[in-house]
């Protein structure tokens, strides 16, 4: 889960994360009075959009005046912000941050996340600050530092030192850095955070170390005990499709193509994207409807993938283990029946109760194109998007 | 022969009042697997279906029924907890199947049992997020579906459950037998992971090729295909599946997400490769593929 940068600032703050003083905003008359409340005189107003990139994409402005900021809220509220992360159709801006200036010497890179191959926390950190750190990484990977937390004993004292001295802070910046680090951990390790990365990290004139860009992203799988934390998640900034999907515990990634998926297991959801591609189609989405589903999932999945109008063709794919084939045929009968079935249907069905699953189908009168294995399945669903597409049937 | 389990294995189910939990343990009693014990904290002293008993701790299970294997399927708040108390009562192959659990929940329970294997304790997890383990004809701990499987001498190795089962349906088909399918889970962090079962297959002289399925996600294919080009002897082919996922975006499970630029699918194939490990071209063609290295 993602939260705004505003939201990252508020945790940071209750955290002990020393950050610019800063208020979000809704509305330009928001904007204004956040203005007054700063000290100013630079003010700098922040689109808040769950993608990185804001910056370049034209959505942060250092303003001078309190005239310049009544200027750049309302050219930025309401954009469409286009980002390396927004993908090309960009983000609606929707909310504000309108933050006080800050006297910066140097900018650093800061972030904690998980080490798959320790199994342990990673600190991240480069005298590098305010570049694609992917790109420093490539370019010059001897200037990230880094220290592993040992979960028994959580972050020491010694590893922040380190590291500060690594990046060449003086010994009072140090300092301040130690104890934001540590502020940071407990954060990361209480919130069930999956990355905390600050970018820049600045050094002040006074040799103060604080956060001018917060990003926090937390583990799904955690936040059953993070009911403060849910109630920061905007879903202006998901997908309605995917968010749709949420409600009925399935996992759904929308794409670009045109091959709609039913698949389950996340696995062979990947696969049958590939597969789809191998043999020159696109597919428009991941999705896996687990190994538990009932028919009313199926029905939902079935729902969501049609409601995309870019899907000229549908591909259920299942391997049933737990998952038995006739649940699927009853979902997939259902929903064709409920919304009508205006696209072409390919279905591969394997394992338990096949026989059933086929025969259902077969027997529902539905014009379902069948496969005989997950080959045929994904060549017959490549066909049918590019020669219903051709038809221009979906119009 | 096989790795991991056998006709001696005895199991012992964490969370078996639960409805997975019941379900899967009928189904893997019906299969063969021998079902010594459950635990539920607060049903000791009752009885599932009137065969297996109920233990309030794993502790009490293990000492009254001599269980050397658990299947967990505790809800993901409880689950490495669960893990952590099967490991406590020395029982040395824990699969869990749970999906799920907070991953910083997992980086303790990972601590806990390096712990105790530095005291020499002998501990082995599969998981979590996973479907299991099969050796066939022998014992299953897990979900997969038993009837697709035939005893043979193919190990298969995957992070992803309906891509194992993909793997053993087009082998069955084609008539080459398994001899232990091990699911490896696809969470960030997990017990045993690709070289740690790619060294149980080579050492096993009942496995004589392998299948190896891995995902976007983390560099473990990577290191596994190192691995293998300086230890291992025997046929393997491998697949990723992932390929034209988006960086990003978690696909499904937690761990599949290709993040800063690593751990993409092509890196992978790439790796795969260079250890001279051939690569099915699509899903359809894993069993195919392995019959162009190794003659059953």
């Amino acid at each position: 889960m993602k939260i705004h940068e505003y939201q990252a600032k508020e945790l940071f703050r209750h955290y002990g994360v020393p950050v610019p003083e800063g208020y979000p905003a809704f509305s330009i008359e928001e904007a204004m009075a956040a203005a007054d409340k700063l000290a100013g005189p630079i003010r700098v107003v922040k689109a808040q959009i769950h993608a990185g990139g804001r910056g370049l994409g034209g959505g942060v402005k250092v303003c001078k005046t309190k005239e310049e900021v009544k200027e750049k809220a309302s050219q930025i509220l309401g954009m469409t912000l286009k980002t390396h992360q927004t993908g090309p159709e960009g983000q609606l801006v929707r909310r504000l941050y309108i933050e006080g200036g800050v006297d910066i010497r140097r900018e650093l890179y800061l972030s904690m996340l998980l080490d798959r191959d320790t199994g342990r926390i990673v600190i991240m950190a480069s005298t590098e600050g305010g570049m694609n750190i992917e790109d420093v990484a490539h370019n010059t990977p001897e200037l990230i530092y880094k220290a592993w937390v040992d979960p028994k004993v959580g972050l020491q004292a010694f590893q922040a030192r380190k590291l500060g001295f690594k990046l060449g802070l003086s010994a009072k910046a140090v300092g301040h850095f130690a104890k934001l680090l540590a502020s940071l951990y407990r954060l990361y390790v209480e919130k069930d955070c999956s990355l905390v990365e600050i970018n820049p990290l600045v050094v002040t004139g006074s040799d103060d170390v604080i956060a001018l860009d917060g990003k926090v992203n937390f583990d799904d799988n955690g936040m059953f005990r993070h009911n403060d934390i849910l109630a920061y998640r905007d879903l202006d900034e998901e997908d309605p499709a995917e968010v749709e999907a949420g409600k009925y515990d399935l996992s759904y990634v929308h794409l670009d193509g045109t091959v709609g998926c039913l698949v389950n297991g996340a696995g062979l959801a990947m696969a049958t994207m590939d597969i789809l591609k191998h043999f020159g189609a696109e597919p428009a989405n991941f999705l896996d409807v687990g190994g538990g589903a009932t028919a009313e999932k199926v029905t939902a999945a079935f729902k969501i993938i049609l409601s995309d109008r870019r899907v000229q063709a549908i591909f259920v794919n299942i391997f049933g283990g737990i998952m038995k084939c006739d649940t699927i045929a009853e979902g997939v009968i259902t929903a064709a029946k409920q919304v009508g079935l205006d696209r072409p249907l390919v279905v591969r069905l394997e394992g338990t109760n096949v026989e059933l699953g086929r025969k259902m189908l077969a027997e529902s009168g539905l014009p379902i194109i069948a496969a005989l294995d997950m080959k045929d399945g994904a060549q017959k669903a490549a066909a049918a998007a590019e020669k219903f597409a051709a038809s221009g049937a979906l119009s | 022969m096989a790795v991991l389990v056998d006709k001696h294995t005895r199991l012992l189910v964490q969370g078996i009042t639960g409805s997975a939990g019941a379900f899967h343990t009928r189904q893997c009693i019906a299969y063969g697997t021998n079902v010594v014990a459950g635990v539920t904290p607060g049903k000791g002293g009752s009885q599932f279906d009137d065969s297996v008993p109920i233990f309030d701790t794993v502790a009490q299970a293990a000492a009254a029924t001599g269980a050397n294997a658990t299947m967990i399927f505790v809800p993901p708040p409880f689950a490495a907890d669960a893990i952590m108390e099967a490991a406590d009562a020395g029982i040395a192959l824990i699969v869990c199947i749970t999906e799920g659990i907070p991953v910083l929940d997992m980086v303790k329970a990972q601590t806990y049992l390096q712990g105790l294997k530095a005291e020499g304790k002998v501990i082995r997890l599969v998981g979590p997020n996973c479907p299991g383990v099969i050796t066939p004809d022998a014992c299953k701990i897990g979900i997969m579906p038993g009837h697709i499987h035939k005893a043979g001498h193919v190990g298969v190795v995957s992070r992803s459950g309906t891509l194992t089962y993909e793997a053993v349906g087009q082998l069955s088909a084609l008539g080459i037998g398994q001899s232990t399918c091990i699911g490896i889970g696809g969470d960030p962090v997990k017990g045993t992971d690709f070289i740690d079962a790619l060294e149980l297959f080579q050492a096993d002289p009942d496995t004589h090729a392998v299948i190896m399925i891995g995902e976007i996600g983390g560099s473990a294919e990577e290191a596994a295909a190192e691995w293998v080009k300086a230890n291992f002897t025997k046929p393997i082919i491998g697949f990723v599946a992932g390929l034209t996922a988006p960086p990003g975006r978690r696909m499904g499970h937690a761990g599949a997400i290709i993040s800063g630029g690593s751990g993409t699918g092509q890196s992978k194939i790439a790796a795969f490769e260079a250890a001279g490990i051939r690569v099915a071209p699509t899903p359809a063609d894993l069993a195919s593929t392995l019959l162009t290295v190794w003659k059953p």
